[in-house]
């Protein structure tokens, strides 16, 4: 009997047990997957529960109910990977041999990277969004704040769904608006980037809406320290930034386990290669989603289109054949821009996002880089969709892995 | 678009932005001109950080203001001190090698 770890249950380590628990022979594979936790949350969701937009209960499921019948699920803490003997330990002792190893722990938060951040005002002043504690206590803090200057941060790129933060400032506007006190809250969004967004054309876009719903943006702001007994933010150049509430994305970083293992970059993301998502050190570890190094977006859809992927190339390497290489980076996300409208962007590797539409070439529905209430509906639909289908491994409808050049008006990045 | 150094004379591909197309053609001449250009005065510890960047870009490893905080040159702060107000943009641009994307 052969070996297959998957580490970490989230987003994508679900979608691979799903995928491979029907293609891998019963009979000479065993599947076991591994996380710390018995909750497996919807990260997207964390977006909304600050706003009361949603319930706790809708972003938090038992992680074990995902998991496919056949393969075996452990709950236990992951305490070192040793690849050159093919064995991960577990907390507590226990050794697991594998044949193959897919890494898929993800990328938290690491708050502790700025001095002053989570001293003694965090979740007091100061909160994140990223984890389901700070959003719930950011959530009980805008039940009660009566206004001030708000400022929504990130601390450093690469972030999980990077437009994320943007959404937070956006919904902020509507969530004050809709309670009568706009005009007492002053909404600044600070950012270590250029402009509002990664790429040049959605920036563009976004920096107008930005503009038309009165939030200030404070750009290339690369946070040295909190002073949170002063209640600002201070970049290296000495720039201040004044703050009643501060909302910040830290630094975002993959798990100390794979530090511990010696197999991550400075920010603890596994060397992988783009195309076949085979780590770059060992032939027989893979790595999927956010805790791969690969120059994509940190998301749950391009955690979906490289679970196909690497589902083909497992089985291939298991036959001794070539892998298929074929990530070409893809990523799509809505943009929640408050007031139940969305817009939706695509791109890959090398594609801008692009106008247009998606996923039906010439029909839509759902529009590309212009605001939409379909988007908006697609958002939400996103949670239901991600429940049902996503990790369940199933392949959702017109969405094709690679990106599909019908119906959209290219701009091809120059290099 | 081509841009001539005057005091060297040479002809380089610089992009929209100024950052130059083929790091080979450059030398510590033209860094000097950027340099000017962007109004910093370049001494040793400027070349230290300048020729770790061109090292890097060569073996193709992405740059962040993190990863040369780490470098053991310098820290973030020097780095600031060093290439005010842009430090991995300014640095970049005077050590002739594409401008950093080091954001998705
Ligand atoms: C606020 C927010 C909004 C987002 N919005 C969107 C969106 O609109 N669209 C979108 O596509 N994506 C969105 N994302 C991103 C998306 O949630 C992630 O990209 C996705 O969950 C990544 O999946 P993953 O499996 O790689 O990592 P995760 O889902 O984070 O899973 C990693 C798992 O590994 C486990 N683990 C890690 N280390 C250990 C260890 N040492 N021992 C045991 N277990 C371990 C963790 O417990 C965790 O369960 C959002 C994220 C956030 C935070």
């Amino acid at each position: 009997m052969k070996n297959l770890l998957i580490l970490g249950a989230g987003t994508s380590g679900t979608m691979m047990a799903n995928h491979l628990i029907s293609k891998l022979p019963k009979k000479e594979w065993s599947i076991t997957v591994i996380d710390q936790f018995k909750t497996h949350y919807y990260q997207p969701g964390f977006l909304f529960l600050p706003f009361d937009i949603y319930t706790t209960k809708q972003v938090k499921k038992k992680g074990e109910k995902f998991i496919p019948k056949g393969a075996n699920y452990i709950q236990k803490k992951i305490e070192l990977i040793q690849p050159d003997e093919n064995k991960v330990i577990l907390e507590g002792g226990r050794v697991l041999d594998y044949d193959i190893l897919i890494v898929a722990t993800g990328t938290k938060i690491a708050p502790g990277e700025i001095e002053g951040m989570d001293g003694p005002m965090w979740y007091k002043n100061i909160f994140d969004f990223y984890t389901y504690e700070g959003a719930k206590a950011l959530r009980n803090k805008l039940r009660e704040w009566e206004g001030g200057k708000l400022v929504v941060h990130i601390t450093e790129m690469p972030i999980k769904c990077p437009v994320a933060p943007l959404e937070f400032a956006f919904l902020a506007d509507s969530f004050f608006k809709n309670k009568g006190m706009r005009d007492k809250v002053d909404i600044t969004y600070v950012t270590p980037l250029g402009g509002a967004f990664t790429k040049p054309k959605a920036t563009e876009a976004l920096h107008h809406l930005l503009e038309e719903k009165g939030i200030k943006e404070v750009t290339d702001f690369n946070i040295e320290r909190v002073d949170y007994e002063n209640n600002k933010i201070i970049d290296y150049a000495e720039t201040e930034v004044k703050y009643d509430l501060l909302v910040t994305v830290p630094t975002n970083m993959g798990d100390e386990l794979i530090e511990r293992s010696g197999m991550g970059d400075d920010l603890n993301y596994i060397p992988t290669d783009k195309a076949t998502l085979q780590t770059k050190d060992h032939e027989n570890i893979f790595a999927i989603g956010d805790a791969t190094n690969l120059p994509a977006s940190k998301a749950g859809s391009v955690a979906h289109f490289e679970a196909e992927i690497l589902t083909e190339n497992i089985l291939r390497y298991i036959k001794g054949e070539p892998l298929r290489a074929e990530f070409d980076g893809h990523a799509n996300c809505f943009i929640e821009t408050g007031n139940g409208k969305a817009l939706l962007i695509d791109f890959n590797y090398t594609h801008e996002p692009v106008e247009g539409t998606f996923p039906l070439p010439g029909i839509g529905p759902l529009k590309l880089l212009k605001e939409s209430r379909t988007n908006h509906m697609g958002k939400m639909a996103f949670r239901w969709i991600y429940w049902n289908m996503l990790i369940k491994g199933r392949h959702i409808p017109f969405v094709s892995t690679n990106m599909t050049e019908k119906g959209k008006h290219f701009e091809t990045l120059e290099k | 678009m081509i841009k001539t150094f005057c005091k060297t004379q040479v002809e380089v591909k610089v992009s929209e932005d100024g950052y130059l197309e083929d790091m080979s053609q450059w030398n510590e001449e033209i860094a000097h001109e950027i340099a000017k250009e962007i109004g910093i005065e370049l001494t040793d510890k400027h070349f230290e950080v300048i020729n770790y960047l061109r090292e890097k870009t060569e073996a193709k490893e992405p740059l962040t203001i993190r990863k040369v905080g780490k470098s053991g040159i310098v820290s973030i702060k020097e780095l600031y001190q060093l290439f005010p107000k842009g430090p991995l943009k300014y640095s970049s641009k005077i050590a002739g090698i594409p401008k950093p994307t080091s954001c998705i």
